[in-house]
Formats: C-alpha cells, structure tokens, sequence
C-alpha cells in the first residue's frame, strides 16, 4: 500500500497489465444495435475503437491527474485499462458505426445494411 | 435484480469481498481481473480513495450520471455519496430486443468513512469523465508545516 501507483496500479511492465472489461447494455431495434459500455475516467484522446473485420473492440485508458504525491488509502479500481472485443454479423455494417464517449459512458450505434432492416410489404387488392 | 443490491451497499457480500480483497492484498498476489466485475455489481461506484500531503481524494468510478442529481454529505467524518442512474434502454417497446444489460442502473448509495484529521468545512467536488472527486483538505494542524529555525 506504499506504493503510490497502486492508486491506479500502473505497471511499467504492459504485459502485466491485465485489461477489464467495461460494463455493457446492448441492445437492437430495426435500424441497428447500440451498445453503451462504462469506462469511467476514459477521457476521448484515450480511448480507441477499432473495427478488424467483424471484430470489434473497445479500448479505453483511465487518466486520472494530480496522483503523482497522493499515497492511495483504499481502492477498488485498481487496473486503469479497459477493453472488449465484440463480433458482429453479416447484416450490420461496421462501415457506418458511430461513437460517442460522454461522462465516461461509450455508446456506439452500429447500423443494420439498409437490405437487412425489416420491411413490411404492403399487401394489394387485385 | 440491480435496485435491490444496490440499495444495500454494505450488504454481506461486500464485506466478504472486502475481506478476500484484504487477503489478497496481504498474500502478495494481483488481484484477479475477475473480481473487478463482482465489486461492478455489488456496490456502485466503486470507489478509490488517497491521500496527498494537504487533502483526502475520494474518487467515485460513476459513469454516465447526470452531476445535478448527485447528492454528496459529509456528517461524522463520513462522506455519503447518492443519486440515481437511468436506464438507457427503452422500456416497453416490443420492437427493442435486450441482449446484454450489465450496467448498474437505479437509485445508489454508498458511505466511506475519512481519516479523522480532515476539515469537513473545506471540500471541493468534481465530476469528470465519469468520475466524481471529492477534495477534503486536512485540518490545518494535519498539514505539513514549516518550522523557523530561530
């Protein structure tokens, strides 16, 4: 507990670092999927969302200033990195996904191709 | 299924998780990525706290929360931290289809109790990125000071 990097535990060495995996509510409608996921202390130069293929991943660093003469006393968040990997199917386009980081919550919205949005086909009487 | 376990902060199984926290620690091992997400759901936000030369620095991890609906206290050196966290996901549609709804959602609470040398009168709150932190500077007879060499 002496040890000041304990706070956020900042291991110098990245291969230690195990990342966590942010909170997430998911879910679709017609036109798509959105997906929120909690990565609180992320600020936006930090965070990284990347689409490789059909995989989608989420990375976020927390960033928290002023820590460099604080000794920590208790803490519960103790890796400072986040990450998922989410894989998504044929019918949404990953082209056109759209990120939001705001008070430490991600949303993305991740649109259906316009073939794969349910249609109703209107029925004549001939 | 979140109301009710938020709503009990200080429930048993925090404060087994408390104690196998303080076990590990004691052991020498990392603490287990695991274990993270159970605290995620146990007690929300989690909650660091450090202490500078001049001030207390509680940081409560509480994302996606309107700061006007916060409600912090101090009273007896212990800070009470409250509010209320929305649920983003549209209620009663059938068109919705729910996959994935881990996020704690609903009324929290949580208490933490300060070291005894700090000055509840002088206390500075912020919200950033999801994280709240509250400033409680020390009193003043706590503080570093520098002595005069006569």
């Amino acid at each position: 507990m002496t040890d000041r990097s304990e706070l956020t535990a900042t291991t110098a060495s990245g291969s230690r670092e195990q990342p966590v995996s942010p909170a997430v509510d998911i879910f679709e409608d017609d036109g798509g999927i959105t997906l929120l996921a909690d990565m609180p202390g992320v600020a936006r130069e930090r965070l990284d969302v990347k689409l490789d293929g059909d995989s989608l991943s989420v990375e976020g660093r927390v960033s928290l200033d002023g820590l460099d003469d604080m000794r920590p006393l208790w803490a519960e968040v103790n890796v400072p990195l986040f990450r998922r990997t989410f894989t998504l199917s044929r019918e949404l386009d990953g082209s056109r996904i759209e990120a939001n980081l705001k008070d430490g919550v991600l949303t993305l919205r991740v649109p259906k191709h316009p073939h794969a949005q349910p249609r109703r086909i209107q029925v004549t009487v001939g | 299924m979140f109301d009710t376990m938020l709503s009990r902060p200080q429930s048993l199984f925090d404060q087994i998780e408390s104690l196998q926290r303080l076990l590990t620690r004691a052991s020498g091992q990392e603490i287990t990525p695991g274990s993270i997400r159970s605290v995620a759901f146990g007690a929300f936000p989690e909650i660091n706290v450090g202490r500078t030369p001049t001030s207390v620095e509680v940081f409560a991890f509480a994302p996606g929360i309107d700061p006007a609906t916060l409600d912090v206290t101090i009273e007896r050196n212990v800070l009470k931290l409250s509010g209320l966290r929305e649920s983003p996901v549209p209620k009663g549609d059938a068109k919705t289809q729910l996959y994935a709804n881990e996020r704690p959602q609903g009324r929290f609470s949580r208490a933490v109790t300060l070291p005894d040398d700090v000055d509840p009168t002088k206390v500075e709150a912020r919200y950033r990125d999801g994280v709240l932190r509250i400033s409680i500077a020390l009193s003043a007879a706590a503080q570093p000071q520098r002595i005069a060499v006569q």
